[in-house]
């Protein structure tokens, strides 16, 4: 009777936006009479940050800073069609849109100054502190502010822009399955060390390792509760969620969180995340989107780790301890662990 | 604990950017941390109704009767609504965007297909008032036989579930009861492999389990409106759901949400917004219909049950030539958006490797369970922990490293997909370097070189130089696995031969372990199989 450790690893790939695409989101962007901009969405922050990676993508597109602008959404009677936050769409789908709304408003923008500074607008800049300037003349420059006062009540110009973004449905060949699903895909890879109890048949997941390439990063802070969460949501699937333990067998559901097991703060591990982008030819700034995929490697990643470890292999979710013991014990005897690593 | 390799694909980025990248806090923290920020059931109403639903206890019934007469007259009841009180009773999700049969009920009508199937409404003053009134409801019932395995479902002689997919399967493109995906020919693959591997793989339901659970509050609005409170996770989905539920034009209905106490999938199903709208409809005033815990755990939709088989031939020198899988979705009793998972599915398999041979049949199964529905990873999180296990044995049965074999074959830019399109920004190579370095998971030099800008597709073809050549396996070589054919069969290339192969520039070099490496895989005119042929790092490669 022995605690034994293991490794094991899994590589995924996630596809970005509803399969098949035809899942448009919209976007509209104006400027208050003093130059702070709103967006409308109809899009919903989960808690994932839907709210803050469209602001940071608006101000970066109109060249203003991140305080300036102010997301607001969810409400049907402003905000425009959004299909809605799922299937990892929407920093790619919203914020392909919000891009699309904040170059319309920017152009506006970029008029207006030039015509109080009495240049050419291709000759201006924003210098992403709130001021349109001279490319090379820094000091001809007008704050971002006095242009939306301009624009509204002297020259008539609305400082404002529409977005759509919709990747168009593809067919799908019912003989071969041939289609066009996503246009970008994320990648991951993580190794999870377990040990397993022969005793107990208790796994405890000791350490994550893992790289996500998700396309640009829009907030570094978003991507690691992403990240951090879904590995804990992937542990908690692995080894012990489930409203049904006995499957297909529908008795034995839990109600209520007492009865719901699921790993508590103590079974949290240390888990080294490196980060890489690789940007999407079509997304905002290149994203892709963290969102869904990063619970996924955690499942196999651990099954593999109890193989590792103890020489079983559970091809049924989740991993209790009872189907390692009934496994070891199915084996026989000889036990040790399988490959050490 | 996150760190930046910035110095990976620098080449492709701009990141002389101001406000993209920068960690930035939330635009809603300070309402989050100081609960201020308005979830749909902080909304508070002087008169406020409240919803309860009667559930079938049975998972498969047809309804005798219902006597709700005595609810009817219980204490603070205001309404009862019925099946018949549904403007447009029978809905499926998808049907917004042309996909599927109308197939679920918001209240049963004749028969219940799973146990919890809402069948009555009771609105009542308050929540307790609503559910000693749901005590009140007499209803006798007519067991029916219930199936609830989705192999079970297809076997003859199943219980009919879906009434609109009586043969348990829903129908894709008017004429299989199941989604294909066929490329080259995995069959004929399977004959020519060193090693077969044919496994089952079971997927657990789990539970959404958001800190919020579903809900909704309508109000009625001046000039005949609504406004809908909600904790929906797609705004116009649950309003265009709920207008088509109630025949009402959509701009009667106003829907306000946006920020949700947590939401995988589950948010997306508009289970409340519906009812509670009819509720206030009919009595006049604003009405909350939201879950209990109870009923999010055992009537929310979970994740679904995927049952997934996956064969596949393998080569011992670590190449997985076919890959064939087989897996059955279990939609429970109504179809919600498993459909959709399934066809996303087959547009995952074989997964991020390049395999020439692969083939795929994804069932949308009815069982007599709580429906299941979009959660995290739909339709792909199942398939990869199948896929995952899988390439672990695989490498196991060949003696390899688990991470070297799966960079073996990891797919990589121009490599041609199962489903016909041409792979590209690829990057799952560079993943496995970095964890692997990070992790002090060894990994033996070629393959700390590979890169997924290289070697892939079109360039191959010409022998690009610094392809990086097969390792030969790492031969700790174990015991004979299991499921290999008696004889061994010939070791057949899937390569074309090519007029002058490029000399190999790097050859590998294997530690040295305890077998001879055995021969690389030259390009013997052997057979192919009618496919684009490639292989991350053997030979040549061409379209």
């Amino acid at each position: 009777m022995a605690k034994h450790r293991g490794r094991g690893v899994a590589t995924i790939n996630y596809p970005i936006g509803m399969n098949l695409g035809g899942d448009p989101s919209q976007a509209l962007v104006h400027s208050n009479p003093t130059g702070k901009f709103t967006v409308a969405l109809s899009s919903i922050d989960l808690g994932q940050g839907m709210k803050s990676v469209t602001r940071q993508i608006c101000a970066e597109t109109l060249g203003v800073p991140v305080e300036d602008v102010y997301v607001d959404t969810a409400d049907s009677d402003t905000g425009p069609h959004c299909m809605g936050s799922f299937a990892s769409r929407g920093t790619h789908r919203v914020g392909n849109a919000v891009m699309v709304a904040a170059r319309e408003a920017r152009a506006v923008m970029m008029e207006a100054a030039a015509e109080e500074l009495e240049v050419d607008p291709g000759d201006l800049e924003t210098d992403g502190r709130g001021s349109i300037r001279v490319k090379g003349a820094p000091h001809r420059s007008i704050s971002v502010r006095d242009v939306a006062i301009a624009a509204q009540f002297r020259q008539g110009k609305t400082i404002s822009g529409r977005g759509i973004f919709l990747v168009p449905l593809s067919d799908v060949d019912p003989e071969t399955g041939e289609m066009s699903p996503a246009t970008c895909y994320a990648h991951a890879c993580l190794i999870a060390e377990v040990e397993v109890d022969d005793e107990t048949g208790d796994v405890a997941v000791l350490k994550m390792t893992s790289a996500y390439e998700i396309g640009r990063a829009i907030n570094p802070k978003l991507v690691e509760q992403q990240l951090v969460g879904g590995s804990w949501m992937g542990m908690s699937h692995a080894l012990y969620e489930t409203p049904e333990p006995y499957y297909p067998d529908t008795r034995e559901g839990p109600r209520d969180f007492n009865e719901y097991l699921m790993p508590g703060p103590g079974d949290i591990c240390p888990h080294d995340i490196l980060v890489l982008e690789r940007p999407a030819p079509d997304g905002p700034f290149g994203a892709k989107g963290p969102g869904e995929m990063c619970a996924n490697p955690v499942l196999p990643a651990v099954a593999n780790a109890v193989f590792n470890a103890v020489g079983v292999r559970i091809n049924d979710l989740p991993i209790t301890p009872e189907k390692i013991l009934r496994a070891l014990k199915a084996r026989g005897p000889a036990a040790a662990s399988a490959r050490a690593r | 604990m996150l760190e930046f390799r910035k110095d990976i694909f620098a080449d492709e980025r701009d990141d002389n950017l101001h406000e993209v990248g920068q960690p930035t806090q939330r635009q809603d923290m300070l309402g989050h941390v100081t609960g201020t920020s308005p979830y749909y059931d902080d909304h508070r109403f002087a008169n406020l109704l409240h919803l309860k639903i009667l559930r079938s206890p049975h998972a498969h019934a047809r309804i005798r009767s219902i006597d709700d007469s005595a609810a009817a007259r219980a204490p603070g009841v205001k309404r009862i609504i019925r099946a018949a009180d549904v403007p447009v009773n029978l809905n499926t999700l998808l049907s917004l965007i042309q996909f599927g049969k109308d197939d679920e009920p918001s209240l049963a009508t004749d028969v219940v297909r799973y146990k919890g199937e809402p069948i009555l409404g009771i609105v009542a003053t308050s929540e307790r008032a609503a559910l000693e009134a749901i005590a009140l409801v007499r209803i006798s019932y007519d067991q029916l036989p219930a199936v609830f395995d989705v192999e079970e479902a297809l076997k003859p002689g199943a219980p009919s579930v879906n009434a609109a997919y009586p043969k348990n399967t829903f129908e894709y493109y008017s004429k299989y009861d199941h989604q294909k995906l066929r490329y080259g020919d995995a069959d004929a693959a399977f004959a020519q492999a060193d090693i077969v591997l044919d496994e089952r793989y079971q997927m657990s339901p789990i539970e959404h389990a958001p800190t919020e659970t579903n809900g909704s509050i309508a109000v009625p609005d001046t000039n005949g409106r609504y406004i809908v409170y909600t904790s929906t996770q797609a705004l116009f989905f649950s309003l265009d759901t709920s207008a088509k539920i109630n025949a009402v034009p959509s701009n009667q209905l106003h829907f306000i949400g946006g920020t949700v106490g947590g939401g995988f999938g589950g948010k997306v199903d508009t289970l409340t917004e519906p009812l509670s709208i009819l509720a206030a409809r009919l009595t006049g005033a604003p009405v909350r219909y939201r879950f209990s815990r109870h009923e999010e755990m055992q009537f929310g939709s979970p994740r679904g049950g995927e049952r997934i088989y996956v064969k596949d031939g393998v080569m011992k020198d670590g190449r997985v030539i076919a890959r064939k899988v087989r897996a059955y979705f279990d939609s429970g009793a109504y179809t919600r958006l498993s459909s959709y998972a399934v066809v996303k599915c087959a547009a995952h398999i074989p997964g991020p490797y390049t395999i020439p041979n692969v083939s795929g049949d994804i069932y949308c199964v009815f069982t007599n369970r709580t429906p299941a529905t979009a959660m995290r990873g739909f339709g792909v999180t199942a398939l990869d922990f199948a896929l995952e296990c899988q390439m672990d044995k695989g490498a196991t049965a060949v003696g390899m490293d688990p991470l070297e074999f799966r960079m073996l074959n990891a797919y990589r830019d121009g490599d041609m997909k199962a489903h016909r399109r041409e792979a590209k920004n690829c990057a799952l190579i560079e993943c496995a370097q970095v964890a692997a370095e990070k992790a002090n998971w060894p990994l033996r030099d070629e393959f700390r070189r590979m890169s997924s800008r290289q070697g892939g597709g079109a360039t191959r073809a010409g022998g690009s130089a610094d392809r990086t050549r097969a390792p030969a396996p790492a031969a700790a070589a174990p015991a004979a696995p299991t499921r290999a054919p008696a004889s061994t069969p010939q070791r057949v290339s899937y390569e074309r031969p090519m007029p002058a192969a490029p000399p190999r520039t790097a050859p590998p070099a294997p530690p040295p372990r305890s077998a001879p490496p055995p021969p690389p895989a030259a390009a013997p005119a052997g057979s192919t199989h009618g496919t684009p042929r490639f292989s991350s790092v053997f030979g040549t490669r061409r379209r």
